[in-house]
Formats: C-alpha cells, sequence, structure tokens
C-alpha cells in the first residue's frame, strides 16, 4: 500500500526520526494560513503536493512561498495540478531549510540478499534509480543481520563509507537504526528518507520522506487503512481484492478472466503477442468459486471499453466444473453483452466443459486458439 | 528418484484438516505419493484419506519418520508451522500458503537455512517427480515421467508448460515450483544446480515472470555452470510498471526487473526463450532431436 509523503513522515517521527513537520492542507487559503503558523508571515516555506507518484519537483509540484499570499498563489498552482495521471488534492506546507548536504537513506526487501537492506548514498536528494543505474558504485549497500536487525556497527560503518566525519557518525547511525525499527514496525517493503539533509547547523533531517506497506501485513495493522487515500486508489481494484481477486486495469479491449497470476500475465502476452490489447489483469484466485467469477465477470462488464472476454482456466487448485458453474450463474445474472471465449483445461475439465456444453457455450483446447479467437471477435 | 522427491519420500502434510489441504491430500494420496502423516493442533487421532493425524510436528516425525513437509495452514500462521517442521528435523518443507507477511519470511528463510532444511515457497504450487511422488496443488495427469526438469515462479503457467511437454512426448524428470514472493527458500539457481547434478534430466525447462532480479542471476549462473539444454518462458512482456501483477513478487520498479531484460539475459547465456510458455515445448523436442 502507498502513503503520502506527510503520512510516512508522522510515521517515520514515531520512530524518533527527526522530520520536517508541517501542515497538510487542502485549499490555497489553508497553505496561506499554514506559513503563518509554522514560520510567521515572514518565513519562507516549501508546498509539496501529496500525491502517489515520483518526479513531483521535476513537474512543478514543489514550490517555495515567502509569504502568506504568496504561499496562497502557489498552493493554488499545485492543488488541481495532474502530476502523471494524478491529480494534486493535498499539499503539505513545511519550513524551508537551508542545507548543507544531501544524502539518500533507504530500506528496502532485498531479494536478492533474501534480507532487509539498508542502502545509502551521498547523491542525496537525486533519483536514487538514477544513481543505481548509471553510477552503482555512489551506492552503498548493507544487509542486515535476519535475526537481530541492523547492528550498531552496520550502521556505523555506513557512514564512515560515506566519508561523514567522526563527530556526525553517530547521529547518522542512529537515524539508520530508527529508520530499520520503522521499516520492521510498520512491515514496510520501502522505507526511505531523500533527502537526509545536514542543515547549517549540522543537525540530521529527514526532509523527504517515502514508505511503502506490504500488502500481505495489512490485517495485522488494521489502523493503517485510514492511511489509505480513495482518490489515489483504482476503487474497482479495491472491490476485486475484498473478493481475493487480483485485478489491475488497463487500456485495451479484451477482458481476461485467467487463474493463477502468471497464467494470467502470459495470457495478456498472448493477446498482445497475436494483434489484440488486455483491458485488464485479472486472477480469480486459487479455489476459485463460481461466486468469484461471477464478481470478475461482473467487474470486466463495467469497463465500457470491452469488447470481448477471454477465460483462460488451467484448473489446479482450481476446479473447471466451479468455473464453468460460475461462468453460466454469472451469465445468467449480469447479463453479458460482449462475446466470450473460453479455454478450460486441467482439473475436472471434463465436466466443466459439460456444464459449458448444457449452457450453449462452446470451450477451446489451447491458450493460443483462444487468444487469437478473443482477438478476431474483439475488432 | 530425480531431485528432491520421489518414492523414497516421506510425506507430512501440515494443516491436514483444512478444506483445500484435505482435497488435495486425497490428491496426492490418489496419484501415489507416499503420505505417512498429517498435523493439526487438536486434531490428534483422526484420520484423513487413510492418513493419521498428530497434534504435532514432534509426534507425526517420532511415529511415522516423515522427512517432507507440504504446508497449507493460513498465512497467519505459515511461519510458525514452517519453524516447527524445520525444529523437528523435516529436510525439505514445501510452503504452498500465500500472502505471508514478507519481512516475516525473512528471519523464517534464516532459520531455516541454520537448520540445514531446504524450503520451497511460499505461495507455490509444489513439485512433483511424475510416476512417483506429487507434493503439491497441481493436476497430477498432465504429467508423466520423463527427462525434462522444469523449474518455475508461478503455478498455472507451469501446468500450461508441462502439458504442453507432455503433448509433445516429453515426459518430466522433476517438475519445481519455487514461488512467487519476493523472499524463497529456494531459488532458480538451486535447482538449476540440482538438474544440471541430476543424471535423470536430460533437458531444462525454466519458466519467469516480470519483477526482481533472479531470473538475470540465473542467466549469470547458466552461462558457467549449465552444460544441459534450456528453454525459457517470461510472463509479463505486456506488464505496465509499478503495478503488482498477482503475485507480491511481480512488479516492475525503477525501471528493472522487465520481462524484456529478462529475456535478453537469458538469450545472452544461450537460453532459447519461447514466445508462449507452450513453446518450451517445441524448443526443447528440438533440441532433444525428438
Amino acid at each position: 500500500m502507498n502513503i503520502h509523503e506527510y503520512q510516512a513522515a508522522e510515521l517515520l517521527a514515531e520512530y524518533g526520526i527527526p522530520v520536517n513537520a508541517g501542515e497538510v492542507v487542502t485549499t490555497a487559503d489553508a497553505a496561506a494560513a499554514a506559513l503563518e503558523r509554522l514560520v510567521g508571515p515572514q518565513g519562507t516555506v516549501a508546498i509539496k503536493a501529496q500525491v502517489h507518484t515520483g518526479g513531483r519537483g521535476k513537474a512543478g509540484g514543489i514550490k517555495l512561498a515567502s509569504s502568506p499570499d504568496d504561499a496562497r498563489d502557489k498552493a493554488g498552482q499545485i492543488l488541481g495540478m495532474d502530476i502523471r495521471g494524478h491529480v494534486v488534492q493535498k499539499v503539505y506546507v513545511v519550513p524551508a531549510v537551508e542545507i548543507e548536504r544531501e544524502y539518500y537513506l533507504g530500506i528496502i526487501l532485498d531479494r536478492s540478499a533474501s534480507g532487509i537492506t539498508l542502502m545509502a548514498s551521498a547523491e542525496g536528494g537525486v533519483d536514487i534509480e538514477e544513481v543505481a543505474r548509471e553510477t552503482p558504485e555512489k551506492i552503498i549497500r548493507m544487509t542486515a543481520d535476519r535475526q537481530m536487525g541492523l547492528l550498531d556497527y552496520q550502521a556505523r560503518q555506513v557512514a564512515f563509507d560515506l566519508g561523514i566525519e567522526p563527530d556526525l557518525v553517530n547521529g547518522f547511525a542512529k537515524i539508520a537504526k530508527q529508520l530499520y525499527a520503522a521499516f520492521v514496525g510498520v512491515d514496510a517493503s520501502l522505507a526511505e528518507i531523500n533527502p537526509l539533509i545536514l542543515t547549517k547547523d549540522r543537525q540530521w533531517m529527514a526532509l523527504d520522506s517515502k514508505v511503502t506497506i506490504d500488502d500481505n501485513a495489512l490485517p495485522r495493522h488494521p489502523g493503517f487503512e485510514d492511511l489509505r487515500d480513495m482518490a489515489e486508489e483504482n476503487e474497482t481494484e479495491l472491490r476485486a481484492k475484498a473478493h481475493g481477486i487480483s485485478f489491475v486495469k488497463l487500456d485495451g479491449n479484451i477482458g481476461c478472466v485467467v487463474n493463477g497470476a502468471g497464467l494470467a500475465m502470459a495470457t495478456m502476452d498472448a493477446v498482445k503477442l497475436y494483434g489484440g490489447e488486455p483491458a485488464n489483469f485479472l486472477d480469480v484466485g486459487g479455489g476459485a468459486s463460481a461466486e468469484q467469477v461471477a464478481m470478475a465477470l461482473q467487474m470486466i462488464l463495467e469497463d465500457e471499453n470491452v469488447k470481448a472476454i477471454l477465460f483462460n482456466i488451467f484448473g489446479g487448485i482450481t476446479r473447471g466444473d466451479l468455473v464453468a458453474q460460475g461462468i453460466v450463474e454469472a451469465m445468467n445474472t449480469v447479463g453479458v453483452n460482449v462475446p466470450m471465449v473460453i479455454r478450460l483445461v486441467g482439473t475436472n475439465q471434463d465436466e466443466g466443459r459439460k456444464i459449458l456444453a448444457d449452457a450453449g457455450l462452446s470451450s477451446y483446447e489451447t491458450m493460443s486458439e483462444a487468444a487469437q479467437q478473443a482477438v478476431a471477435v474483439a475488432q | 528418484m530425480s531431485i528432491l522427491v520421489g518414492n523414497e519420500t516421506r510425506l507430512l502434510v501440515q494443516g491436514i484438516t483444512g478444506r483445500e489441504a484435505s482435497f488435495h491430500t486425497s490428491q496426492m494420496v490418489e496419484y501415489g505419493t507416499p503420505v505417512v502423516a498429517g498435523v493439526t493442533p487438536g486434531r490428534g487421532g483422526r484420520e484423513v484419506s487413510g492418513v493419521p493425524v498428530f497434534d504435532t510436528v514432534a509426534q507425526a516425525v517420532e511415529k511415522t519418520g516423515a522427512d517432507t513437509s507440504i504446508i497449507f495452514v493460513p498465512a497467519a500462521f505459515a511461519p510458525d508451522a514452517i519453524l516447527e517442521a524445520a525444529d523437528n528435523g523435516v529436510k525439505l518443507i514445501i510452503c504452498i500458503s500465500e500472502n505471508i507477511p514478507t519481512n516475516d519470511m525473512v528471519k523464517v528463510y534464516d532459520h531455516v537455512q541454520r537448520r540445514g532444511a531446504r524450503l520451497i515457497g511460499p505461495n507455490c504450487p509444489g513439485l512433483i517427480t511424475p510416476g512417483q511422488a506429487k507434493i503439491g496443488i497441481m493436476p497430477g495427469y498432465i504429467h508423466t515421467p520423463g527427462r525434462v526438469g522444469l523449474v518455475s515462479r508461478s503455478g498455472t503457467l507451469t501446468y500450461e508448460a508441462v502439458w504442453s511437454l507432455t503433448q509433445a512426448g516429453l515426459g518430466q524428470s522433476t517438475v519445481v515450483g519455487i514461488g512467487g514472493d519476493p523472499i524463497i527458500g529456494t531459488k532458480f539457481i538451486d535447482v538449476l544446480e540440482m538438474f544440471e547434478n541430476d543424471p535423470e534430466t536430460e533437458a531444462i525447462v525454466m519458466i519467469g515472470e516480470i519483477g526482481g532480479t533472479d531470473e538475470n542471476d540465473a542467466a549469470e549462473f547458466i552461462k558457467s555452470n549449465v552444460t544441459k539444454p534450456m528453454a525459457g518462458f517470461i510472463a509479463g512482456r505486456s506488464a505496465p510498471p509499478g503495478k503488482r501483477m498477482g503475485h507480491a513478487g511481480a512488479i516492475i520498479s525503477g525501471g528493472t526487473g522487465t520481462a524484456q531484460e529478462k529475456i535478453e539475459a537469458l538469450n545472452a547465456a544461450g537460453v532459447e526463450v519461447a514466445d508462449s510458455p507452450a513453446g518450451v515445448a517445441e524448443i526443447i523436442g528440438r533440441k532433444l532431436g525428438k
């Protein structure tokens, strides 16, 4: 689950990390008032768009303001702005800070190392993924002990490797450990401070934060549902999730209902290979019930672009007869107005095909036949 | 036995009395898998498909000599189930359960390694040595005994590839689903090494997907360590970046983990990559001259 910068800053502050705290507002007038409260009418603030996407700075979503009128003006420009398809509905107003130096400090779930890895770089404030691609040697990596976590010496070693002066090392190491504690505490899959700055008066401060929560861990953090910004979410995707279905909306016109994530991707690839465009990724899940299939069908039909629906079911844990039953029930309740192409093999395939045949539906043997047929009928 | 499991396996089913677990236990027994025990705390003394149920893994191992375990318990209890198996001397642990919080798996992975056990999964379909032992949720009848080893991150996609091999008359030595999560007990490289060293495997199929760099690491390994003919497939060429495609691990982030870069890495390692999962059978058939 993605959360906003201001929410990430609040979470990190709970773990003792010095963050540049400000106020989140939704109107230009409130931004002006926030400036007065935070720094006084003569002070300077940064006004930052709160959207679930990167590249805010380049898009003009972060601006400085030095008076209430200026803040009202700048916030007015940012609110409503479209940044990579995300419309800005909130801005975070924070005191402007004089920066001596910038660093990158992040913690990621590291698949290659099968662990949790601290990443740091003296190239802070920039796009770290670009640094990783162009000059990977500028990133220092340290995988935490899998049982004991990030150890003191590991955090210190990263600081020394970054060339941080001895009198500042302990302060840096402390923040690294706090960030690790936050990562584990909130069940993050990513927690980063970019930039972590050294101020003119040699204090460490997190100037911008990003936290991504592991979806699998959400059940044990019920309070985090409040952090979800519904404006940033696709309503259909959330509804699907509540029914155990993985759904991702795409731009094509062939709706796909598949069991299994890998096969769902391969089905989209096949549609594309034969000149079509998938309207969605949809994994109906293991042990798909008739009800789930009906739900999947309904969600796909809500998309007006859809001109054909391709079912690709390879039964393993999912039983072919249950899926077939679901398709037939859904046809009766939902009202399907586009052609359906069905490919059904695997566990209980014969029972499934019989159910389909009885309802006047034919089915295909192979995925490529079915994909080609779906592309043909969608045109 | 080809790799990991076979006739001599003694299988324990953890969570055996659950709905999916009891269904799949009956399927595994029907296939001829040596299922010797089941465990569900508080249900000891019962039977599922003729398999005795125990309260603890310790009892099950002591009474039946189980050496391999398959886990079907819900995500919240799965890490504990893996640890219980590893702590009681089970050497091969296959975790089918999905949606386990990823950070929990970091500790579990480490603990299992320290115990000298091997974990497969989580979030995987299991593995099968056709004709001997089916330890997982795959439909047994699509497989046929033979000499092609297959390793995959996906479930149903694996069935698709296996089915195409079987229809082309290419049987399988062992088929291993390693799972779609970011932290998994056994990676492509581990299985590729086993297949390379297995005299009963003549050719290898590897099925990957977007996200992470496991396929790229495997490609590096293949360059200098795998001599057997190989075919590959990578799912997700049409997947948009930044979106999780079902599997927790299937996400293109920061421009890395794309299908294209994985296909290029495999090609550079001499692995021919098919356009469709069924296409791997044609490649293997050609390479084996069949």
